[in-house]
């Protein structure tokens, strides 16, 4: 039997990054709030202190900050016809568990979407006509607009102490920022980062072929910051342990680095770690969630009642909540009904390795973070015509060095034997001279009738609750995508001076076994009508009106770039909505 | 929930480490003043999870993967067939951290590996089955009494797939050496590879220095600084005189 436990205001499924958000929004409005964690509390100074943070092996290799597919892991196939199987280890995406969620292991790359990627579907069809687009593409429009969001990604970017280099302010183009974006209202907090020297060359041969290159807007600290909460985080020291691991020196912004500390000193916010939420529970009339049960790792357990439920799991685990528990219909690809796990997305990542001559260049890989660089946007959304070429959408594409750690960045030039003297020489030769970008090409991903997520019918977890399938697959104009911009890609680094460049685009089937990013997007979507979308333009549930659901599952398609600006711009958004309007009147904020 | 479910969930648990236990965090900031999960150390001794034959193997197939060079020695001093070995008595040897259940079907390549066989049991039958393979083939030796040359031989002819073992894949047990190996050479030496930072210094990389503030303006500069491992350095002990 469940043990009941007294009723609050607010219960939050999933301590990541847009829990803590809303937690903080919620506490700060007066509600009792409580957030419920699968994993463990985590803290800089003791679960990632620099005295043993920088272990690869441990961190990158095994990914120790990661939830265990033991725990629970998702099946997978390219297509209907197939039998989906179980993921056993992670590839192409690496979710996240414990407090923090991916903040804790995150790049801190920090971007925002164009304007003209809110209203997709309205911008392509008045551009290009409705037969440019596929015609399995289900692209739509958010319901939200650019200027809508303008001061919540405002928000975030001072939250975590954004480094960067505004190109638009208020309209006005600035010199070296990104000339393409939309206008924000101030420059950011932080000036970028610096640049080690193969960033500076990927801008000096963007700028001669014509591109207006610019730092990549970095969560990594270029010096001390106070937040508007009053927390401090420290100097990046570009040590190069970024991305998957956790930051020992408070530099990268996260949750524990920015939220946290302020939220945990109030007294009407609880959280329970090391507790997974099994099912978000409804009253009769199937209209109205009455809290969450979950069960914590001593295996007893527990029912949380709540007046309202907030959805923060991360994109797979708030669509499989959602089915498990019987909220929205579920999608039906053949019939082409339902919408919880339509419009699954991820992204179209590739990458070009360079190697240069050893005797001139030395690039120092180790000397790095998660989110610095240099980028072009000249590619990215509809920056470009694409009329002559055939297909739409696109992507940022930068040379980030995220790191020079040996067990994965020693790259060696195309046709080297994969082991032996040989391989040993050619390790030794490269390490300092060859150019791996972390990022590489970052292009979008958008939506298909076929690409979905649905529960599995043979595997289980270790509930015994169905596993979510995946049925993805690459569609030939995401392919012809990542072909045009490789190849552009590629020429920067040529005008750099290469002496040997290798494209690796991106080719179907989509690979479950290859790590692109943990950029998973889609299933329960916003949008204007309910026969499209699990969500309205302010994320609450159209089914159940008491339910927020937060986190890029909501984007009805993803953009070519990262998605933690939107998704925590989206969380602030919501906040605002349930603050200013829901607490007033609790009920639908929409009539559809 | 049901009883079988909550034995199965039971058993889960007990497999987790104490870092798990559930807890109520309010008004504090569940602090303490030392680490959580420090590192665990590889100590030098006996083979932990190879038997002897299996470790002379090992340590020769190591050497071929990476073998010594005037300026770096190979897989054998650094310590690749150690790491190997307490990697296969730790977890990762009982793929303990993956999603094991059944039913285990073959699928596409993109579905990723579904093998029900841990990485221990991979090793062990894998090595049986190279020793085997060698007797019959080359005069009764086995793998570790062959010439560099015939041993590079038979591990370029498993990795093409010309040599198959009955028991077990063995083009997926040298996708597994070409990733385990390399790990032990490049890896931080507390888990037992990559001794003295051989692999880190053989590349120029300074490992856990974790602050480049200084060195991130000066371009096309080596960085002049020894490697420092998560233990250190040998030369922060002084010498026993
Ligand atoms: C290695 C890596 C690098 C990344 N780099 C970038 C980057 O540079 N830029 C960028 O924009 N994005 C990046 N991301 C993505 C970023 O981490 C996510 O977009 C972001 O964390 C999403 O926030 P969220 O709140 O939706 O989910 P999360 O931050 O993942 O939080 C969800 C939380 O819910 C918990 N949870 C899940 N299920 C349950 C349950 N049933 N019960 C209780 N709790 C549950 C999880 O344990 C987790 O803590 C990266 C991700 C990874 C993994």
């Amino acid at each position: 039997m469940a043990r009941k436990l007294p009723r609050k205001d607010v219960v939050i499924i999933g301590l990541g990054w847009t829990g803590s958000i809303m937690a903080y929004e919620l506490a700060d409005a007066g509600l009792d709030v409580i957030a419920i964690e699968r994993g463990p509390w985590r803290n800089t100074a003791t679960d990632y202190p620099p005295g043993y943070a920088a272990d690869e092996l441990r961190y990158r290799i095994r990914h120790e900050l990661f939830l265990s597919p033991s725990q629970t892991t998702f099946t997978f196939r390219n297509k209907m016809s197939e039998t989906a199987l179980p993921i056993r280890t992670w590839g192409a995406f690496m979710p996240p568990n414990g407090v923090g969620g991916g903040g804790v292991h995150w790049n801190a790359e920090t971007w925002r979407f164009l304007p003209s990627d809110f209203v997709l579907k309205t911008h392509l069809t008045q551009r290009y006509g409705a037969g440019f687009l596929p015609e399995d593409m289900t692209v739509q429009d958010w319901g939200v607009t650019y200027d809508e969001l303008e001061p919540h990604y405002d928000r975030f970017e001072y939250l975590c102490g954004t480094s960067g280099q505004a190109g638009n302010i208020k309209g006005t183009i600035m010199e070296g920022g990104n000339p393409f974006e939309g206008p924000r209202s101030r420059a950011y907090p932080n000036p970028p980062q610096d640049q080690p020297f193969g960033h500076t060359l990927f801008g000096k041969a963007a700028r001669e072929l014509g591109y207006k290159p610019f730092p990549q807007p970095s969560g990594n600290m270029s010096r001390p910051y106070q937040n508007p909460l009053g927390v401090r985080l420290g100097p990046c020291t570009y040590c190069g342990f970024c991305e998957w691991f956790g930051c020992g020196n408070y530099s990268k912004a996260s949750p524990q680095t920015t939220i946290l500390p302020a939220l945990v000193r109030k007294p009407n916010f609880t959280a329970r770690d090391n507790s997974e939420v099994t099912r978000i529970n409804v009253d009769g009339s199937g209209k109205r969630a009455t809290g969450v049960s979950f069960v914590d790792t001593a295996g007893d357990e527990w029912e949380q009642p709540a007046d309202l439920v907030v959805l923060s799991a991360y994109t797979i685990f708030n669509v499989q909540l959602l089915l498990l528990s019987g909220i929205g219909k579920a999608y039906d690809p053949a019939a082409n009904t339902g919408v919880v796990g339509r419009n699954f997305t991820h992204q179209t990542i590739s990458d070009v390795v360079s190697f240069f001559d050893p005797a001139k260049f030395v690039f120092n890989p180790f000397i790095a973070s998660g989110a610095i660089g240099m980028c072009i946007d000249e590619f990215n959304g509809d920056n470009f015509d694409h009329g002559p070429h055939g297909f739409v959408g696109g992507g940022y594409m930068g040379h980030v060095q995220t790191n020079g750690r040996p067990i994965e960045t020693t790259p060696v030039p195309p046709g080297t034997p994969s082991w032996g003297a040989a391989w040993k020489k050619a390790v030794k030769e490269n390490y300092q001279s060859a150019i791996k970008p972390g990022t590489g090409v970052h292009g979008s991903m958008y939506s298909y009738r076929d690409v979905y997520l649905d529960l599995d019918p043979t595997y289980k977890d270790r509930f015994n609750r169905p596993l979510v399938r995946i049925t993805m697959d690459f569609h030939d104009n995401e392919i012809k995508q990542n072909k045009f911009l490789t190849d552009k890609f590629a020429e920067i680094f040529q005008a750099m001076g290469a002496k040997q460049v290798h494209k690796e685009y991106r080719k179907a089937p989509y690979d479950i076994t290859k790590y692109q990013t943990t950029h998973l997007c889609g299933g329960a979507i916003m949008g204007t009508d309910p026969n499209t979308s699990a969500l309205n333009r302010y994320l609450q549930s159209w089914d159940v009106p008491n339910l927020f659901v937060l986190g890029a599952s909501a984007f009805p398609q993803n953009a070519g770039y990262n998605p933690t600006g939107t998704v925590a711009a989206l969380a602030y958004w919501a906040a605002d909505a349930i603050r200013s309007n829901y607490l007033k009147n609790p009920g639908q904020l929409i009539n559809a | 929930m049901q009883r079988r479910t909550f034995l199965t969930l039971a058993a889960w648990f007990v497999g987790t480490t104490s870092l798990t236990h559930a807890t109520v965090i309010h008004n504090h900031v569940p602090w303490a003043p030392r680490p959580n999960s420090p590192p665990e150390m590889v100590r030098p001794g006996p083979w932990q999870f190879f038997t002897l034959d299996e470790a002379r193997a090992m340590e020769a197939i190591v050497d071929r993967i990476i073998p010594p060079d005037p300026e770096t020695p190979g897989g054998k001093i650094a310590g690749c067939a150690v790491f190997i070995d307490r990697q296969l008595k730790g977890p990762y040897g009982s793929n303990q951290n993956l999603y094991t259940l059944g039913p285990h079907t073959h699928g596409t390549k993109e579905q990723g590996p579904q093998s029900a066989l841990t990485h221990a049991e991979l090793y062990r039958k894998a090595l049986a089955a190279l020793d085997k393979h060698c007797k019959s083939t080359q005069g009764g030796k086995s793998f570790a009494e062959l010439d560099a040359d015939a041993q590079d031989d038979v591990l370029r002819k498993i990795e093409s797939g010309e040599i198959k073992f009955e028991a077990v894949d063995a083009k997926g047990f040298f996708s597994a050496l070409l990733k385990d190996v390399p790990e032990g050479f490049f890896s931080d030496p507390i888990h037992g590879g990559n001794i003295d930072m051989v692999g880190w210094k053989m590349i120029g990389f300074p490992g856990i220095r974790y602050d480049y503030r200084d060195w991130v303006g000066r371009h096309n500069e080596r960085y002049p600084h020894p490697p420092v491992s998560i233990a250190g350095r040998a030369d922060w002990t002084p010498a026993k005189s």
